[in-house]
């Protein structure tokens, strides 16, 4: 009996020893694990395919199921989920493609939070790829129970399984008679596992969720107050911790008086962590913490604490320096990431109407409602952690190197995460309680406070951008030169990298521009903070700059954008950057399986003027108002926006409307992608009205909702309609994509309204009167 | 000093420092962690509970001026999320990742109660003390309407 089948890139195991799972699974329980292969197991696992029976087990140490599958025998199917909820319903979205397989009935499903472990593959909820990587093996896994509950009940009644079927929770056999899957539980788990070619998946027409929908099983919790999050744990003994850190990166403490601190009621002590030393990474930034008995009174005490700082050679930091320089960098030739013929030679040439502009954006916080926040707990050379995290291997791994402990002594739970955004990537807050517990002996919660959270962020990075073009009589580009100057990511691990790798592949490299000599370069810019990843990353500033000059050029040509940009994207095609010997990532997937394709990025610019009645409304546009169009592929996903602004006589600005057509592949659950393109909007609307984050002497000058500005329901588009362009290609990225085209899409608007360009986010800014 | 207050319909004492914010007494001695930390500063409304029936930041609010004051928190709005608020919620599908729902749900219900058939202007002005990181604006407008109109349908406010 064969102890795993492996499906084209999934692998579907029997679980009989549930080793780390503990008591998850009731006794006589049926329980499948499933996960993807690594891609180096794959050209072995196609091979396996064909050689059917008696295949060598693929690297069975190292591969682990992602997700466990367990049908209890009053027949509760049980789904260990282990990708992170941060809001874009993923706990939900991956258990239903499952139970849809399986033919469960979704109110018998219970989904299950899985711990931080490594025995669950990758849990790393980021890039918007949980149901591109996992869509595949969810129905695998959930066609092979399915298969093996057939077979039970055709066994126990004696007659061939191909007279059974599976319908929502019962085996039913032809002439009427019906078993359900709780009953056949224990019979269902001797049987052996189906070779991999007798797993048929279902034919879309059957499907009962996929595609429809189910409400998000943490809907009931969260309107009744019941729903866990990370700030909402609470462990017997528990301790409370403030921590004051260092205001500029890198500083150290020079002096501490916490005499009034400990004289504080209801403080239990003052502990200082140490700075990190170099790369900084996801250590904690170090400083001083006061403990207490709830959160008000450390929280208090630490107001007392008077610490004298070294602040080290970052408190030069001032951001307006900093932008003239990034900008002058980016007027100046720069190190090339991609070449078509030569622009050079052809702006050599002379003649035509030479159009230059340079873009700017600033520093960003993430600002998830639910500031950072961790629960740890030291105990005999093991830790436990209470986390909003989106990465709890991440959490095992930092914690572990931080207390001096192993990873596998780190046992990471995962609650709901108050968002996150990339935020809840990075988990020096649980690296600072775990050592404030090893300190103290007891189980320490550290809360960021809002400000802590604005401070201390791993900030969205800056950007300037240069941009040149030759256009000639039509109006058609015959030269496009661009550049792009930010302080990058790849400063987490080398404090010194000047130069962006994955950022340029967000937006940048992948200009989709049919154009015959274009050159795109990227110039060196330090870090001063800690840069991390946003919602969408580069491609925030990237489609901003971009999508701006596009535009800029469309009015200079006399043409309308929409027309302009279908125009320049030239025929349908896939672009194919690896033929020109241009590094691209492709967010990590195969650009033959998940090409750039100009074709659906035409689709989605096409369906949101048809959707939006974009002509008919250009006509007719009452006083003051005006629309804005953008269109960017990110996270294998396209987008279209047009939004329609009102700019009044003193200035004041009005989203009126916001339609966003989306190519993102198959759709497993309509509502919660359009729930994120709804998201998205807003989420575009708070970076590109209000947006900024700045700094002077090293220290960041913003510190609450008050200074740091997010949309509100009164910015929000009055109206946001999302349209998905059918596509039966594989289901691609929807929590970040809808929003690098918002930006520009608003700044084209109010281009359009006023004749004003908005070179620099945010708007609130610039006097748009 | 000990603090005496109606909390969802029964006495509460608490003894903590008379400065100490309502918010962190209901998370962090209560228990009730239904009201969440947002800001600390009454800019966010994701603290929001109703005192003596009035929307309330419970993340500014002393308590000691809670003294003898009737406590509503999520936790108290209905024990089986049959509130009309919370029905609507549920029917928009409103939350994304929810953290501050507790807060906006408490909001709308406070504000239907004054003004029971809101155009939609006055549901966005009433709901702009709120923020929500997701975007879920769209959703709430739409909850906040229909809730209106299941209130109207069971004969007026809870
Ligand atoms: S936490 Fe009270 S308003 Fe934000
Ligand atoms: S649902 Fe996440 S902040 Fe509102």
């Amino acid at each position: 009996m064969s102890e795993s089948i492996d499906r084209k890139t999934s692998r579907i195991e029997l679980v009989s020893r549930r080793g780390f799972l503990g008591n998850a699974f009731g006794a006589g329980a049926f329980v499948l694990g499933a996960g993807i292969l690594p891609v180096n197991a794959l050209a072995k696992g196609a091979a396996s395919l064909n050689t059917t029976a008696d295949t060598k087990p693929i690297a069975a140490a190292t591969w682990h199921p992602s997700i466990f599958i367990g049908v209890e025998t009053d027949g509760t199917v049980r789904i260990i989920a282990h990708r992170s909820e941060m809001g874009t319903g993923i706990r939900t979205t991956l258990p239903m493609v499952v139970a849809d397989e399986m033919e469960a009935d979704w109110s018998s499903v219970k989904v299950q939070q899985g711990f931080g472990d490594k025995a669950y593959g990758s849990q790393d909820t980021d890039g918007s790829e949980s149901i591109t990587d996992f869509y595949d093996t969810m129905r695998t896994a959930g066609a092979t129970a399915r298969l093996m509950l057939v077979r039970a009940a055709a066994a126990k009644w004696g007659v061939p399984s191909g007279d059974c079927t599976a319908q929502s929770h019962f085996v039913v056999h032809q002439s009427g008679k019906k078993l359900g899957y709780g009953e056949l539980a224990a019979l269902a788990a001797q049987q052996p596992l189906p070779k991999p070619e007798e797993v048929v998946l279902k034919n879309p027409s059957q499907f009962r969720y996929i595609g429809k929908g189910v409400p998000i099983v943490d809907l009931n919790d969260i309107v009744t107050g019941r729903g866990v999050f990370g700030m909402d744990i609470a462990v017997p003994g528990m301790v409370y911790a403030s921590i004051e850190r260092p205001p500029v990166l890198g500083g150290t403490v020079r002096s501490l008086d916490d005499s009034a601190a400990q004289k504080t009621a209801g403080v239990g002590g003052v502990y200082t962590i140490p700075t990190f030393t170099a790369p900084h990474g996801f250590k904690p930034l170090g400083g001083v913490a006061v403990i207490a008995d709830n959160t008000w009174a450390a929280t208090k005490a630490r107001k007392a604490l008077k610490i004298e700082w070294d602040n080290g050679p970052h408190a030069i930091f001032d951001s307006e320096v900093n932008k003239k320089q990034m900008m002058e960098t980016s007027r100046k030739p720069q190190k090339v990431a991609r070449k078509v013929g030569n622009v050079d030679a052809e702006f050599a040439k002379g003649g035509g109407k030479v159009i230059e502009s340079q873009y700017y954006t600033p520093l960003l916080a993430h600002v998830p409602m639910e500031p950072p926040v961790a629960t740890a707990y030291y105990k005999n050379g093991k830790v436990e952690v209470w986390s909003s995290t989106q990465n709890p291997q991440e959490v095992q791994n930092s914690v572990a190197a931080f207390v001096g402990v192993k990873p596998e002594d780190v046992t990471c739970h995962v609650t709901l995460l108050g968002g996150g955004f990339g935020r809840k990537s990075k988990p020096d807050y649980a690296s600072e309680a775990a050592y404030l517990s090893k300190q103290i002996g007891k189980p320490v919660k550290v809360v960021w406070s809002r400000e802590d959270d604005i401070h201390f962020d791993y900030f969205h990075t800056t950007s300037a951008m240069y941009f040149k073009a030759k256009l000639d009589d039509a109006g058609k580009p015959e030269a496009w030169l661009q550049r792009s100057v930010f302080p990058t990511i790849s400063t987490l691990g080398d404090p010194n990298a000047e130069y962006g790798r994955s950022e340029l592949d967000m937006g940048f490299t992948d200009v989709p521009f049919h154009l015959t000599n274009h050159q795109v370069e990227n110039g060196p810019a330090k870090a001063h903070v800690r840069i991390g990843w946003l919602r969408s990353v580069a491609n925030v500033y990237h489609a901003f700059g971009v999508q701006s000059f596009v535009d800029e050029l469309a009015h200079a040509a006399g043409r309308d954008p929409i027309d302009y940009t279908l125009e320049i994207l030239g025929p349908d095609r896939t672009i194919d950057l690896e033929s020109e010997h241009t590094e691209y990532e492709n967010y990590g997937k195969p650009l033959k399986q998940f090409p750039l394709d100009t074709s659906r990025l035409r689709g989605v610019i096409e369906a949101v003027r048809t959707k939006s009645n974009y002509a008919q409304r250009k006509a007719a546009l009452a006083k003051g108002r005006a629309l804005g169009f953008a269109a960017h592929r990110s996270f294998l996903t396209y987008v279209a926006v047009i939004t329609e602004v009102e700019v009044d006589p003193q200035g004041k600005l009005t989203i009126h409307r916001m339609d966003l057509a989306a190519d993102c592949g198959q759709v497993i659950h309509p509502d919660r992608v359009l729930a994120q393109f709804e998201g998205a909007a807003v989420f575009g609307v708070s970076l590109a009205l209000y947006g900024e984050i700045t700094a002077s002497d090293g220290r960041i000058k913003q510190s609450n909702f008050n200074t740091y500005k997010v949309a509100r329901i009164t910015d929000s588009p009055r109206v946001t309609h999302v349209y998905l362009v059918p596509n039966g290609g594989a289901a691609t990225g929807v929590g970040e994509p809808g929003v690098p085209p918002v930006a520009p899409s608003i700044t084209n608007a109010i281009f359009a309204a006023t004749g004003k360009r908005i070179r620099e986010l945010p708007v609130s800014k610039a006097k748009l009167a | 000093m000990p603090v005496t207050f109606e909390l969802n319909g029964r006495s509460t004492t608490v003894d903590v420092s008379p400065e100490t914010p309502l918010l962190w007494v209901l998370r962090d001695t209560l228990n009730l962690t239904g009201t969440k930390y947002g800001c600390g500063i009454a800019a966010c409304g994701a603290c929001t509970v109703h005192i003596d029936g009035e929307a309330a930041r419970s993340c500014v609010y002393p308590i000691s001026s809670v003294s003898a004051k009737r406590v509503t928190t999520i936790e108290g709005l209905s024990m089986d999320r049959s509130h009309p608020v919370q029905e609507a919620w549920i029917e928009a599908q409103a939350p994304q990742c929810g953290y501050c729902q507790s807060g906006q749900i408490m909001t709308a219900v406070a504000f239907l109660k004054k003004t029971p058939s809101p155009t939609p202007q006055q549901v966005d002005a009433a709901m702009s003390d709120n923020i929500c990181r997701c975007g879920t604006a769209q959703r709430i407008r739409k909850a906040v309407l229909h809730a209106s109109e299941l209130m109207q349908a069971q004969g007026g406010a809870r």
